[in-house]
Order: C-alpha cells, then structure tokens, then sequence
C-alpha cells in the first residue's frame, strides 16, 4: 500500500484533513513532524494548509528552514512527488521548489469560497487523472494567494505547460489567473485551493479533489510495475 | 552594542495592496497627493564588533530569510553610534540585489 506522509509545522491546521484525504483514497497517512530529519521512507509528501509559524516574517519564510524541509527538498529533487496546499505552495515557493512568489489578495481580503477552476495540464504526478481542460470546483481560503513572478518566469511557466491551474474567476489578482503550477519535472505541484477539502459528499459541494490522490495512485502503481 | 539595519521593500514593480489600502486611508482623512509603499525594517543588535565576517553573515540571511528576493529588494546598514542614532555607511555593507523585473 502507498505510504504518503503529510507534513505537519507549528501552525498547521489542514494536516488532519490531509491525513483523512490519503486514507479515504485508500492508501496509508503518516504523519510527519516538522522538526524530524526524517520522511520514514513515505512515497509521496503533501505540505498542508494553515498559517506555519503564524505566517510571521512571509508566509512559509519560516517553514521552509525546518529540518524537515531539507529531506523533502533533497527528495523533490530526486523525483518524489511534493504537493503544496496552500500554506504548503508558500512554503514551496520560499524553498524556490516552485518559482514565483504568494503576495497579499489584490483587494485586502480574506477569501473562502469554491473556486473555479481549468485543469491545464494533466502532465503532473498529482493531475494526470484529470481530462485537459477540465472544469473543476475546490475550496479556497486564504488572504496571500496572489500568484506573482517575474517575466521571464512566468513566460517559462506558460511555455513548458508549467500552469497546472486557472482561476476561471480570478479571486485575488494572480498573474495569468494563475491558482497552481508544477515544477519542471512535473513530480512537485502547488497550489492554492484545497483540493484535501472535497473529497467527502458531507462536507463539500465537489469530490474533485480525490482525483489527485488518485492521480498520485496511478502514477506510484505505474512506476511500482515498471 | 553594535546594531545593523535592514530594511526590506516590495521591488518597485510590484503590486503593494498593504501600500495601496494605507495610501487610500491618507485620501479619506483628506492627505492629498502621497503614496504609499509598506516595507519592513529590521534591527540586528551584534555581539562583539561588527567585523567582516559578521557583515558576511547578515548580508547571507538578509537575502535568504529575510527578504524574498523574488518580490523584495533589500538595504543593510550599519548603526555604530547607538546613542546619536548616526547612521554611518560601513564599506561594502549596502546591497540591493537587481533582479529582473517583475511583472
């Protein structure tokens, strides 16, 4: 069975959800802590929602030094599959796992809704159940989820399919109504919505979300037989 | 004791909404004709003197934790004389990474 570890730091707060997303996906959850050197050998890690360290000094700034960021960093770069939710796509971001950077929502506020979203690529480890194109429904809270980058990254971003997610109504001025991008290799997603938030008929008006922990699942089951 | 400064900015390019909500306050109080942008400053008190390998250090977490460089630019300096509040340049100390634009 997969074993995918959900990292939590101080400050946390949608690691349970996690957890609780990767066991009704049917693989295993394991919890890991923020301050091990240790990912205990999991096959994939998600980086979970809240506020790490109080989003004090930048969102994620922080995080990104806790011991266990340097084996998921070293592991990323060795091809595990790393996805970000939020707090965990700021942290990403700030260990410049992803390019570009989370700034304070265009209008000052804090959002919660169900954002809108197009399916750019399925050509990630955490999207390739998905059709291109496809319309989906995930939660989104937060008050820093204004995608920003530079030209030149942002001209890559769009070259390489590297937008794996858009706004189809902007809610926070990201550039390119940009909601979530992957690196390179395709092995390490970010994103600002909750996809952890809609896999369950009692609490959330969509189930897109379990498509990428079955996305995950297919692409461990394909490398598993090769 | 030795105290060094750093002050972060968001790059001139980019959008600042904090900036952007306080400049708006100024225009409803009736403060005609500013602009606003919001930064952070920073006071680093030293132990020992301020030497160059100290100045080493603060310019490499200046530019890894405190700043983002790929939004912020950053000043550093040095504040030798506490009780004058003299801000005196130290050599080398001042660094603003020019980074490409940022759209």
């Amino acid at each position: 069975m997969a074993r995918i570890g959900v990292v939590t730091f101080p400050g946390s707060l949608d690691d349970v959800d996690a957890l609780r997303a990767v066991r009704l996906s049917g693989a295993e959850p394991v919890s890991l802590w923020h301050a091990s050197d240790s990912l205990n050998g999991v096959d994939a890690v998600i980086l979970p929602g809240g506020f790490s360290y109080g989003d004090y000094l930048r969102c994620g700034a922080i995080s990104r030094f806790a011991p266990i960021m340097d084996e998921v960093i070293r592991g990323a770069n060795e091809g595990l599959p790393v996805l970000g939710i939020c707090n965990g796509f700021q942290v990403l971001c700030e260990s410049h796992l992803l390019p570009g950077a989370l700034m304070r929502n265009e209008q000052m506020k804090f959002t919660c809704l169900t954002a809108r979203l197009r399916v750019e690529t399925n050509d990630t480890v955490w999207t390739c159940n998905f059709a291109p194109g496809e319309e989906i429904g995930i939660a989104l809270k937060n008050g820093e989820g204004n995608f920003r980058a530079d030209r030149e990254t942002l001209k890559r971003l769009e070259g390489n399919d590297q937008v794996v997610f858009r706004y189809l109504d902007n809610p926070n001025g990201s550039l390119n109504d940009i909601a979530g991008i992957t690196n390179e290799r395709g092995n390490v997603v970010g994103l600002m919505p909750h996809p952890e938030h809609n896999v369950d008929p009692l609490v959330s008006d969509t189930q897109d979300g379990e498509v990428f922990f079955r996305s995950l699942l297919s692409f461990l089951d394909a490398t598993a037989s090769v | 004791m030795p105290k060094v400064i750093v002050e972060v900015m968001p790059k001139p390019e980019i959008l600042d909404p904090q900036g952007k909500a306080i400049t708006g306050a100024l225009k409803r109080l009736g403060y005609e004709g500013f602009a606003v942008r919001q930064g952070k400053r920073f006071e680093i008190t030293v132990d020992g003197a301020l030497d160059e390998q100290r100045i080493t250090a603060i310019e490499a977490f200046a530019d890894t934790l405190l700043a983002n460089t790929v939004i912020e630019a950053y000043e550093v300096h040095a504040v030798v004389d506490d009780a004058n509040d003299s801000e005196l340049e130290v050599t080398g100390l001042i660094t603003v990474p020019a980074e490409s634009p940022v759209a």
